[in-house]
């Protein structure tokens, strides 16, 4: 039942386009294993801040 | 499925859908179904989907599953990540769909519906549909380049430099006409300035719970935002009703048009986790909520057209804005139709998360198909209402007068009826002093938006809570385009000016993020400000630069998308994005042309100056000006205005001019037929 949830969670989350920190480590841990991600916070930040950089995060 | 069957029932779509289109174009005199008009769109959308889409997707990219993705090969967790179509429809659809489609169609409807509803259905499948698959799809095959970026690999440097400025352009132009369609949706009505007002405090709250007391619990945090959005409903009407709030908050257009300005400002120069990233998750969520609401209302009421198919001010007399049928159509209503800007979106986000290049076509050239429907919504949302009220509420008051029976006895001439105390008894029902000339098409949709959800949810009663619930939904959708299109705006700006002074483009020092964020705010403001003081009410020069501009960047999107097809020696099938394309530049070029040098005083803006001019000469005023300062800088208005529509006409021309080149070199053999795609690689991805 929780999984169910958890998956729209995550399908809401990612059509809103909220920073994916899960799918960051997921990544990070399967094609970099010798790296140290950075902290969720960081990743946020990085994140949102790229989002708004550029003209193609906005339509009219 | 048999042949037969699937042929069967393709052919039956497209005698439905024509026979719609039959009917709504030979009825006439009474009013007609909502119903036709949603047919013959969703049966067009169909076999347009099933067909024509499909040269693209297999003619021209030969789209294969097998071949990895951006997203796949470059894989780093944050831009590239793999992601299901599904997710990336609704990622790519939030992302497209703004105000544009809901406010062009609006105006549009002066025309009547018939104009309107036929570029939106014919415009989205034969172009802006196009558009965005062919950008998508370019795109994909680049590693998820940008569009200024294939403007300068696949035609050259000059074309990539124009694309770079009228960007920059129309940014500029898109921001400063959405606020001025936001502050004459609040002006003089306490409720909805109360109500979207508070929408600020409300994200800035969200912000900091995000930040500090439950870090990365989006939808908690959106769902406590949603809560109190409802809240400032009920706020903004309790304190449009109290005897020191109501007043204190019923604000002239100058002075909202300054709050807009420090707002945009603001959002430019504070952290992005504050203010723009919670606002944006609202948004979304608002966004998609309303969409689906007004398609079931729609589908539950199925409301007659009032409007008629067409008017008389296809002449180019019309009240909302002045000019003729050709080109203004087509210019006015772009999201819906065809929406340049799409193009970046198209080229920026979206091609990095494709985990299928095949998901393409469903994601261009379904997502632009899911837009124009809401902009066929839109136009039945304004066309519920009588003519007569449509036209009080979008006339500017240099037209119809300031008072209902004005009003009344203008529109009376105009053939259609209004009884003054059915627009007073409206005003009443929806809580506001007055409905009159309140332009821009934010409120006239909001009011027809509110007839069709009172109809189905809570009667004439709740008539004034939907419709502060349509207009905050519709400032919130504006104002989340003016503060990020600032954001972008300054950004931009900075990469521009570091070119000329270094520590200019260090995004990160303050000095640098103010100057430019004023800059942007200052050139934005120019025009918001020009249009809240013109007597003519703003809309009428504005949103045609608007949608000038937006149509040139989609006429740029085409050039690339033609030049990409004719390198890669698919020259056969190079209509498709030519039809569009020609389409376009006749139709930006006559209205850049007739918004410069038309005779008329309300369509040209050098004959408005010497009208102003000749006026002053006479020891006159025009009306609504207060002095000769007020006039004079009507005048400076119209050269700003028609500069502007003449470096649009310019930027269409040396790109058009570079393309043509291009693809003469190519065709005759001078230049290679190679285009600048990733090389094959295999996926490794299951199932495929």
């Amino acid at each position: 039942m929780s999984t169910t949830l958890d998956r729209l969670v995550a399908l809401v989350r990612r059509i809103i386009g909220a920073p994916d920190y899960a799918a960051y480590l997921a990544h990070v841990r399967a094609r970099h294993p010798e790296r140290v991600p950075v902290s969720e916070q960081e990743f946020v930040a990085e994140r949102l801040n790229a989002r708004y950089e550029r003209p193609g995060a906005r339509c009219c | 499925m048999p042949r037969w069957l699937s042929a069967l029932i393709w052919a039956v779509v497209s005698l439905v859908g024509a026979a719609a289109f039959g009917y709504l174009g030979l009825r006439r005199g009474e009013t007609i179904s909502a119903a036709w008009l949603l047919t013959a769109a969703v049966c067009t959308y169909a076999v347009a989907y099933r067909f024509y889409s499909k040269i693209v997707a297999a003619k021209i990219f030969a789209l294969d599953a097998t071949r990895a993705t951006p997203a796949e090969r470059l894989a780093d967790g944050r831009d590239y990540v793999p992601t299901n179509k599904w997710i990336v429809f609704g990622h790519h659809f939030a992302a497209i769909s703004g105000p544009g489609p809901l406010v062009g169609p609006t105006l549009a409807a002066q025309f009547g519906f018939l104009p309107g509803a036929l570029w939106i259905i014919v415009g989205v499948a034969l172009g802006g549909a196009v558009q965005d698959f062919v950008i998508l799809a370019a795109s994909v095959r680049r590693d998820g380049k940008s569009l200024g970026t294939m403007a300068k690999e696949e035609i050259g440097p000059i074309a990539g430099y124009t694309a770079l400025v009228a960007v920059m352009g129309i940014m500029i132009i898109l921001i400063s006409v959405l606020a001025l369609v936001v502050v004459n949706a609040l002006r003089d009505s306490a409720w909805a300035t109360v109500t979207v007002g508070l929408t600020i405090p409300i994200a800035m709250f969200m912000g900091v719970y995000l930040r500090f007391l439950r870090p990365g619990a989006v939808l908690e945090t959106s769902a406590i935002g949603l809560v109190m959005l409802a809240i400032s409903l009920y706020a903004g009407q309790w304190a449009a009703a109290h005897p020191t709030l109501g007043p204190l908050f019923t604000l002239d257009a100058r002075t909202l048009a300054w709050a807009v300005m420090v707002y945009g400002f603001a959002a430019s120069v504070i952290p992005v986790w504050l203010l723009l990233a919670p606002r944006d998750y609202l948004s979304a969520f608002v966004k998609i909520g309303v969409v689906v609401a007004l398609a079931v209302g729609i589908l539950l009421v199925l409301p007659p057209l009032q409007m008629p198919a067409v008017t008389q001010f296809i002449d180019g007399s019309g009240p909302v804005f002045a000019g003729k049928l050709f080109p203004f159509v087509f210019i006015t209503i772009a999201c819906g139709a065809i929406s340049g800007f799409h193009a970046l979106i198209a080229s920026g986000t979206t091609p990095k998360l494709l985990e299928n290049e095949a998901d393409a076509r469903m994601v261009g050239y379904g997502g632009m198909l899911t837009e124009s429907l809401v902009a066929v919504m839109a136009l039945i949302a304004a066309c519920v209402l009588t003519p007569g009220v449509y036209f009080a509420i979008n006339a500017p008051a240099g037209i119809i007068g300031t008072t209902a029976e004005s009003a009344a006895q203008v529109i009376a001439q105009w053939g259609f009826v209004l009884r003054p105390e059915e627009l007073t008894a409206l005003a009443a029902s929806v809580e506001e002093s007055s409905l009159l000339s309140r332009t821009g098409g934010a409120p006239s949709l909001a009011v027809g938006m509110a007839s069709i959800f009172a109809s189905v949810l809570g009667g004439d009663t709740a008539m004034a809570l939907w419709y502060h619930f349509a207009l905050m939904f519709e400032a919130l959708f504006i104002l989340t385009t003016v503060d990020a299109g600032t954001r972008v705006g300054r950004f931009m700006l900075q990469d521009l000016g570091k070119h000329l002074w270094e520590p200019f483009g260090r995004v990160s020092w303050y000095p640098a993020v103010v100057a430019s964020s004023a800059i942007v705010v200052a050139m934005w403001g120019y025009f918001l400000y020009q249009g809240v003081t013109d007597p003519l009410g703003g809309i009428n020069s504005l949103w045609p630069l608007f949608g000038i501009s937006n149509q040139l960047l989609a006429t740029i999107a085409l050039c690339v998308g033609t030049t990409i097809i004719i390198k890669m020696g698919k020259v056969r099938w190079v209509y498709v994005t030519v039809i569009p394309m020609v389409w376009l530049v006749i139709v930006t070029t006559t209205a850049s042309l007739t918004k410069i040098f038309a005779a008329d005083p309300r369509v040209g803006f050098l004959s408005h100056a010497q009208w102003v001019r000749d006026l002053l000469a006479a020891g006159e005023l025009p009306p609504g000006v207060r002095d000769v300062i007020g006039a004079q800088r009507l005048i400076l208005n119209d050269q700003v205005n028609a500069l502007v529509a003449a470096f649009f006409l310019t930027a269409v021309a040396v790109i058009l001019a570079d393309s043509i080149r291009v693809w003469w070199r190519v065709l005759s053999g001078r230049a290679p037929m190679a285009t600048a795609e990733a090389p094959y690689v295999a996926t490794a991805r299951a199932g495929a």
